[in-house]
């Protein structure tokens, strides 16, 4: 597998015709963690939703491509298979489908007919797995995220991350709801996914996240738009002294979205 | 009423009730019924217009068929829900409205347990048979389809299971629909004596299509003191054949009858299901799945009886609706004066997949006495755009989006059927219907 790069132009985005993303640009690329941080209502999520084509969301200008690819002409299905993820921050609950079942559809989902993985090979994955983002073995047979817990939620979207190996993953506050032990197995599932062929994109409002999972660029969203870049130590910055520097230097006053 | 068209006369039916050497009981029964149900009027399922649906006029009366000579030369899904032969199998197979193969083990033979063909028992077992068919569950007067039954009933079985006989393994029927010029008119009858048991298990399979086609089904299930009936049918018939399926029980005392029935029929089709607890202490659970799908319309009526003290009624039915069908999801739950000490349940759901289905669910509870128990859940909804999403957005595709939200929704049900066999059946079945 070789580097893959997600590269967003000019996006902008509405739901129920209010435009939410009022030209976004970034660049991802494999082997590099990018976190966007902001105040709430400035962007973020739609952002993430918009990428994995989330029904709601309309993309009203601009482009998103994965190496090349035209992501916008592709379906939900088509998006993930091409090496896209999102982990949600409010994952479906599905009655009647277990975890397990549903985990092997995605990894199957990749494979041609005929191809698809052995039980045994899943269920020894999928236990390593487990065990490393300390989840009870019984959480498999369970009803996908039915009656999960916060944390358990989340756990459970890194333990699909970590299944399926998607070039690109958008984490969209994986920290929210998560106790400091919870963080700590999270990031380290996270973590264990770096590598020269997996980029990542975090979204989140505490730079508490990044001290477990480093970025190597940080962007600040306001007003639908990425207002200012940096490295790890933007985020520092921001944990110290919060938003208003920003918003004193660019002029703005309210940074969420009108 | 005129104007209905009929594919049959009284001749015919003198014919029919000859060549099967029946006995003169039974003619009579046809020509009565036959006489009776030119006036008597259709049922009338709740929300359902059915007086358009075509419930006479088919092919043939009855076509001979065939019969296979080896359960391994039957078709593919036939084999499918019968497994592999062996020694202690007790299997009816019936080709169209030819019965070909019946298998009973000797063991159960020397413990005087019947089970054979609608025409056999009607010959050899006539004065057992009389006492049950359309004379204490179902009545051949009361409407046209039930009329119609008695006057032309083809094919079917006769299952009794004598007092303490306890019968382990399933005993199963198969009926195969490969003739589309046939017409289905199937009488069961299981008649379960004192502390007896059995499994009984049916399917109805089409392995052809047909321009226009009727299934006219009744079954009787008789449960004797504190005996236990467990019932499970998988109805897959083609669709354009019109099917009104009627299967009843009564329970004297501290008699148990369960369903499993998972009607997958591509045809319109009303299906009633009724339990009757006569006897103080008896129990009735129902447990239904259906999957609608093109363009069929169908009705279900589940409904529990209490007569007796202390009985217990229990019915749990999900259904999926896909493309432009339409079902009804009746269920009534019904206490009478003196039934003190009963307990009636129900739950109702139905799952649309498309903006054309329609699904419509009646929790019904009639009570007539005061220290009763009861209670109901109905549910009617569309799949959940977010679900499919989140399902999507792991690579999953649609189409298997959908059947694991479909498979998902069916399973609380399916889960809890008491019958294994129609457990693994009618997953199989559900996977296909979902999947084209």
């Amino acid at each position: 597998m070789s580097q893959s790069t997600l590269t967003i132009k000019d996006l902008h985005v509405a739901i129920d015709g209010k435009e939410i993303l009022k030209g976004v640009n970034l660049e991802i690329k494999g082997g590099e963690f990018h976190a966007i941080m902001g105040p709430n209502g400035t962007g973020k999520s739609t952002l993430s939703s918009a990428i994995m084509g989330h029904p709601k969301y309309e993309v009203t200008q601009g482009t998103i491509t994965l190496d090349g690819e035209d992501v916008l002409e592709m379906e939900v299905d088509e998006r993930a298979r091409a090496g896209l993820f999102l982990a949600m921050q409010y994952p479906s609950e599905i009655t009647g489908v277990t975890n397990a079942e549903f985990l092997r559809s995605a990894v199957n989902a990749r494979r041609e007919e005929g191809d698809e993985i052995s039980l045994m090979k899943f269920i020894r994955q999928m236990d390593g797995n487990m065990d490393l983002l300390e989840m009870d073995q019984d959480m498999a047979q369970r009803y996908l995220n039915e009656g999960f817990s916060g944390g358990e939620k989340k756990r459970n979207e890194i333990l699909q991350l970590m299944t399926i190996e998607p070039k690109i993953a958008i984490l969209d506050e994986i920290d929210s709801g998560l106790d400091i032990d919870a963080l700590k197995v999270v990031s380290k599932g996270i973590n264990k996914m770096r590598g020269e062929d997996f980029g990542c994109l975090m979204i989140t409002h505490y730079q508490r996240l990044l001290n477990y999972i480093t970025p190597d660029h940080v962007h600040v969203m306001m007003q639908g738009k990425i207002v200012k870049s940096g490295g790890a130590e933007l985020a520092e910055r921001l944990e110290a002294e919060g938003y208003d520097w920003i918003k004193q230097e660019l002029g703005i006053e309210d940074e969420t979205v009108q | 009423m005129t104007e209905t068209k009929w594919s049959v006369d009284e001749s015919l039916i003198r014919d029919f009730s000859t060549a099967n050497n029946e006995p003169e009981w039974l003619l009579n029964v046809r020509l009565d019924a036959f006489k009776k149900a030119e006036d008597l009027p259709l049922p009338k399922p709740d929300k359902t217009k059915i007086d358009k649906w075509n419930f006479t006029e088919f092919g043939a009366h009855n076509v001979q068929s065939a019969p296979f000579n080896a359960l391994s030369a039957l078709p593919e899904a036939a084999q499918a829900v019968i497994g592999e032969e062996n020694d202690t199998q007790n299997v009816y197979v019936q080709r169209n409205n030819t019965p070909s193969i019946l298998k009973l083990s000797d063991e159960l033979k020397e413990a005087g347990v019947i089970f054979t063909d609608f025409a056999t028992a009607a010959k050899e077992h006539s004065d057992l048979f009389q006492k049950y068919f359309m004379q204490q569950v179902v009545k051949a007067d009361e409407h046209k389809l039930t009329a119609l039954h008695a006057a032309l009933v083809n094919g079917g079985i006769f299952l009794y299971v004598p007092k303490n006989v306890e019968i382990k393994e399933p005993v199963q029927a198969v009926f195969i629909h490969d003739d589309a010029q046939a017409a289905l008119f199937n009488h069961v009858i299981v008649a379960a004596e004192a502390n007896s048991s059995v499994t009984y298990v049916e399917n109805y399979i089409s392995t052809v299509k047909t321009e226009q086609g009727v299934a006219n089904i009744v079954t009787e299930v008789i449960a004797g003191d504190n005996a236990q009936i467990s019932y499970g049918a998988v109805d897959t018939l083609t669709e354009n054949v019109t099917t009104y399926v009627n299967r009843r029980g009564i329970t004297a005392p501290n008699a148990r009858i369960e369903w499993s029935l998972g009607i997958m029929n591509d045809g319109n089709t009303v299906s009633e299901n009724v339990t009757n607890l006569i006897g103080d202490g008896s129990y009735a659970d129902t447990k239904m799945v259906v999957v609608g799908r093109g363009k069929q319309s169908m009705n279900f009526t589940t409904k529990v009886v209490h007569f007796g003290k202390h009985t217990e009624g229990y019915i749990l039915k999900h259904g999926v609706m896909k493309d432009e069908a339409k079902s009804i999801f009746n269920g009534i739950g019904k206490i009478e004066h003196g039934a003190s000490k009963s307990n009636a349940e129900q739950e109702s759901r139905v799952l649309m997949l498309s903006e054309k289905a329609r699904g419509d669910a009646n929790p019904i509870l009639l009570i007539d006495e005061d220290d009763v128990t009861a209670g109901h859940a109905a549910s009617v909804g569309r799949v959940d755009p977010l679900q499919l999403y989140y399902l999507m957005s792991r690579g999953i595709s649609q189409q298997e989006a959908e059947r694991l939200v479909i498979h998902g929704f069916l399973a609380p049900v399916v889960n809890k059927l008491p019958i294994e066999n129609v457990k693994k059946q009618l997953t199989g079945v559900i996977e296909r219907k979902v999947r084209q």
